[in-house]
């Protein structure tokens, strides 16, 4: 299983974080900050894995952002970077040509469509088409402003 | 609900902030804001103000006030905010606060929704921050889902189920029945779940993979549709139709046919096809062959698909793209020990990894060059690790150096050979070697008897190059201590002698005494050279003299004592010098004072020329007297007494110079000489194992060689009846082997008459402390007796 997903950029500033184990806060910041300073002192035509602790570290940039997962020893790593491909894919067809500041800006969306691509560490759903459809139509749920307002408050 | 204005306008403004103080501002002020709008009335502006606390939070600031706020909204009816809600439980609660344990009620309601997006919320939330009491809680409701849902919502209870088992492995057994049950559905996303919980359910409970061996033939079909099927749009990924499907049945595969020949035949075939048809140029078919690779090398494969994937193995070390070539590497690292020739032919194109440019090849390279090393290939394997440690980065430094050293320690061919790659190792990494280096060195060059000549000229000229290596130089100082006189005679077989006059060496010693660049052990190993070098040279005498005085007042107390000994040694003991200096005994490995006797220690190190290391029981009983009059003359050490079994052990050859030496020392010396006649052809004292019944076992070590150790045993019978049918059985530790040679014969007569003895070679090869357990078996008058005995302790002049 994977045990953490993250997203940060060039600068080293922190996107988006999914961690698939309790940890307590400490330790995700030096987590945080080992990953950062390892995978951006990587040079650019670099192998994409790393070992860390007794974890495999699998990162991919793309663009200014690098995403960056830690695996478990039986885990694929190649299949890993298909996985984060995959992601890439998913946010790329939701927001349009996503670009980082998309991913700033609506950093609670990003988290949606993680969680309906992934769960507990391991691929939720392998059809891309099916992915696209049920954020889409979670969306729909959302209500309108009469629909909202209507409803009784709690 | 339009898209979260407010929230976008946060984030610009704290992204606006030109310092980092400046953010802290803005934020502080926010986190005000919105501490006050929780405590508010519903304005239907709760969701956003949660959702600028998370982005807050994202930046590393402390967001705990929130939690209720969470709780709060996961309880609302509305979509928007439960979203907001469960996205807040599961980025700031989790199993260790306790207001998780407040939202179990709300996802035990939500389980039950009519919304299929809220119960997918609330399966998600759990699957992510459920502790041990809520899965305990929960579990029946997921299993319910499991069975009764759609598909959407039976995969998203897949992985909760995982999670279930994961934190709580005994509730395994409850989604037993339904995860076999799932696995005839159609939806890859079910499938994929399903999979993983079988999974899950194997590796925790052995009963349960029992059971679902019986779902290869299932599991087989399944991955055949997969990649025999044509073109489907949904799941194709460059060519592959599902590669993380497959790729998960794959590992499913690998633990239900390990160690199982059954399961294994059954996914032989499918192994094969999926080896040969998947199209490896993208990596989703790489990832799909690395598995399939993983899977054939993991359980009872047939041979023809094992060469198959070391093949598929060896493509990959071919391959352009770096990350297949690491990949390739790691299971090769797995698979070395067990098919190792399989390995050894792909030696060529690893070695070439080692000059590859990035970090991670070259770390997995190094690491499979190191266990691929052997007799055969040593010579060729050795020039290329050596050629990488001038080369390698500094994090690796250290680990090629030792693996050098344990790999030329095991397969050198010859005492030449090792000793020039230790050297080069220190002079290209020296400060990368552990500390045992220097003692295994020594020991090394003084067990090379012939070498001696060519050694110290190389450690010279070594020493003359560069002095900044200190491990280099503290060998090559003891070497020039040792050695020097081979050096000034200026002629050597094996390599180009270098012309020396003493003055060079003792410069040498001189400069590396005073630089700074030296350690105070390395100063230590200087200061003894040039203090034997009294004893080698024949003119500059007084040169030394000089130079130990100096260092008698010197800032450092161990150089100190070391100068003010040797000045003594100078001064009131001159007559003594000789033999204090004389040439050290080849130090053999087996000692247990061993490392004592290779410390920086130098004046010990002089005692101990004419000593035995500590800790060997040896059974010295005439010296003492003789030696007293030593022990008086410097200054009483008590380990003195144990000093003649060294000289005897080898041939001292600087004996002789004691002849020159004060008369009241000739006695002494003399005295000792006499002791080398007398314990070297004595014969080793004989120790009584055993004595029962009138039935003696006597034990006797004779001279060892080497690893090796010839004990006798001689039995006797003092009772008054005769003895048949006597026989011996020992055991020794598990890395020592044990030859017993044939008995001298089986019957045992009576008082003492007559004697049966029994030789037994051992040899030791790992120098573990040796213990022997030896089964005495014997028939008298009619009855049969077995008796054990236990032999802790050799005697003798064993271990020298």
């Amino acid at each position: 299983m994977m045990h953490f997903l993250l997203l940060f950029s060039r600068q080293g500033k922190l996107r988006l974080q999914k961690w698939f184990t309790p940890l307590p806060d400490r330790e995700k910041k030096k987590v945080i900050r080992d990953m950062t300073l390892m995978v951006l002192a990587r040079p650019p035509r670099s192998c994409n894995f790393l070992q860390w602790r007794d974890l495999k570290i699998v990162y991919k940039r793309y663009a200014s952002l690098y995403f960056c997962c830690g695996l478990e020893d039986q885990d694929n790593e190649l299949l890993t970077l298909e996985v984060l491909h995959r992601y890439v894919e998913l946010l790329d067809k939701y927001f349009g040509n996503v670009c980082e500041l998309d991913i700033i800006f609506n950093f609670e969306k990003a988290y949606f469509i993680l969680d309906e691509f992934l769960m507990e560490g391991e691929i939720l759903e392998t059809s891309k088409k099916a992915v696209g459809t049920s954020i889409e139509e979670a969306d729909s749920q959302q209500e309108t402003m009469e629909e909202y307002m209507s409803k009784p408050t709690y | 609900m339009s898209p979260s204005v407010r929230l976008q306008e946060m984030i610009r403004v704290i992204r606006g902030a030109r310092t980092q103080g400046e953010e802290r501002g803005v934020i502080q002020r926010e986190c005000a804001a919105i501490r006050a709008q929780f405590r508010q009335a519903d304005n239907g502006g709760r969701s956003h103000n949660l959702a600028k606390l998370l982005y807050v939070h994202m930046l590393g600031y402390p967001a705990h006030f929130g939690q209720m706020e969470c709780v709060r909204l996961i309880a609302s009816p509305r979509y928007n905010e439960k979203r907001v809600g469960y996205l807040g439980a599961m980025m700031l609660l989790d199993e260790k606060q306790d207001a998780s344990l407040l939202i179990t009620n709300s996802i035990k309601n939500d389980l039950s929704h009519s919304s299929q997006y809220v119960q997918s919320l609330a399966l998600c939330t759990l699957a992510c921050m459920g502790s041990a009491e809520m899965c305990r809680d929960l579990a029946p409701e997921i299993d319910r889902l499991l069975r009764a849902s759609n598909s959407y919502i039976k995969k998203k209870a897949a992985l909760c189920a995982v999670h279930i088992v994961r934190k709580v492995p005994e509730l395994g057994e409850l989604f037993t029945p339904a995860a076999r049950s799932l696995l005839s559905e159609k939806n890859h996303g079910v499938l994929h779940g399903a999979v993983i919980l079988i999974t899950e359910l194997c590796e925790r409970n052995p009963e349960t993979l029992e059971q679902f061996r019986k779902v290869v033939p299932e599991l087989v079909q399944i991955m055949k549709g997969l990649v025999m099927s044509g073109y489907s749009p949904e799941h194709n990924v460059a060519g592959i139709s599902d590669p993380f499907l497959q790729v998960r049945i794959l590992r499913l595969l690998r633990i239900l046919g390990r160690n199982n020949d059954l399961a294994s035949d059954a996914m032989n075939d499918l192994l094969a096809q999926v080896a040969t048809n998947t199209d490896s140029s993208k990596t989703a078919g790489s990832a799909v062959l690395y598995e399939t690779v993983l899977t054939v090398m993991d359980i009872k494969s047939e041979s023809g698909l094992r060469v198959l994937a070391v093949n598929i193995l060896g493509r990959f070390l071919l391959n352009n793209d770096r990350n297949i070539r690491y990949i390739s590497m790691t299971s090769l690292q797995k698979i070395v020990q067990t098919d190792h020739n399989a390995v050894q032919r792909h030696r060529g194109t690893i070695v070439d990894c080692l000059k590859d440019q990035d970090a991670s090849v070259k770390r997995r390279a190094l690491e499979l060059s190191l266990a691929l090393v052997s007799a055969v290939n040593i010579r060729s394997l050795m020039k290329e690790l050596l050629l990488f440690l001038s080369s390698c980065p500094p994090e690796l430094r250290a680990h090629t150096a030792s693996g050098i050293f344990n790999a030329a320690e095991r397969y050198s061919p010859s005492q030449r050979w090792h000793i020039d790659t230790i050297l080069h190792v220190l002079t290209t990494a020296g400060g990368d070697v552990r500390d045992e280096t220097v003692p295994n060195l020594i020991q090394l060059i003084t067990t090379a008897t012939e070498l001696h000549c060519y050694t110290v000229h190389k450690l010279y000229r070594a020493l003359i190059t560069d002095i900044s290596q200190q491990s280099l130089v503290q060998v090559a100082c003891w070497c020039i201590g040792e050695y020097g006189d081979l050096l000034l005679r200026g002629e050597c077989e094996e390599t180009e002698p270098v012309q020396v006059t003493e003055d060079d060496v003792l410069d040498a010693l001189e400069t590396v005494l005073q630089s700074h660049m030296s350690a105070a052990a390395t100063r230590g190993f200087a200061l003894t050279a040039t203090m034997k070098l009294s004893t080698r040279i024949t003119q500059n005498v007084d040169r030394i003299r000089s130079i130990v005085s100096i260092y008698g007042s010197c800032i450092d107390v161990e150089l100190q004592q070391r100068a003010v000994e040797y000045n003594a040694l100078f001064k009131k003991y001159d007559h003594m010098r000789a033999a204090v200096l004389e040439r050290m005994p080849v130090i053999d490995k087996n000692s247990p004072g061993h490392t004592n006797g290779e410390s920086t220690e130098g004046t010990i190190k002089e005692r101990e020329s004419i000593k035995l290391k500590q800790g060997e029981a040896v059974l010295i009983q005439e010296p003492t007297n003789q030696v007293c009059d030593l022990l008086d003359l410097l200054g009483g050490t008590d380990t003195l007494p144990q000093a003649s079994p060294a000289l005897s052990s080898t041939a001292p050859d600087s004996v002789n110079n004691s002849a020159g030496v004060g008369g009241d020392l000739l006695d002494l010396l003399g005295g000792l000489d006499l002791m080398n006649d007398k314990l070297d052809p004595a014969p080793a004292p004989s120790v009584m194992v055993y004595d029962k019944n009138g039935v003696t076992l006597k034990l006797q070590c004779d001279k060892p060689t080497g690893t090796g150790l010839t004990v006798t045993l001689t039995a006797t019978n003092a009772t008054d009846n005769d003895i048949s049918g006597f026989s011996l059985q020992a055991a020794v530790p598990k890395s020592v082997q044990l030859q017993m040679k044939a008995p001298s014969g089986d019957a045992l007569p009576a008082r003492g008459s007559g004697q049966v003895t029994q030789t037994v070679l051992l040899n030791n090869p790992n120098k573990v402390s040796l213990k022997m357990r030896v089964r005495v078996s014997y028939s008298s008058q009619g009855s049969v007796f077995q008796d054990t005995v236990q032999i802790d302790s050799f005697p003798g002049p064993a271990w020298n």
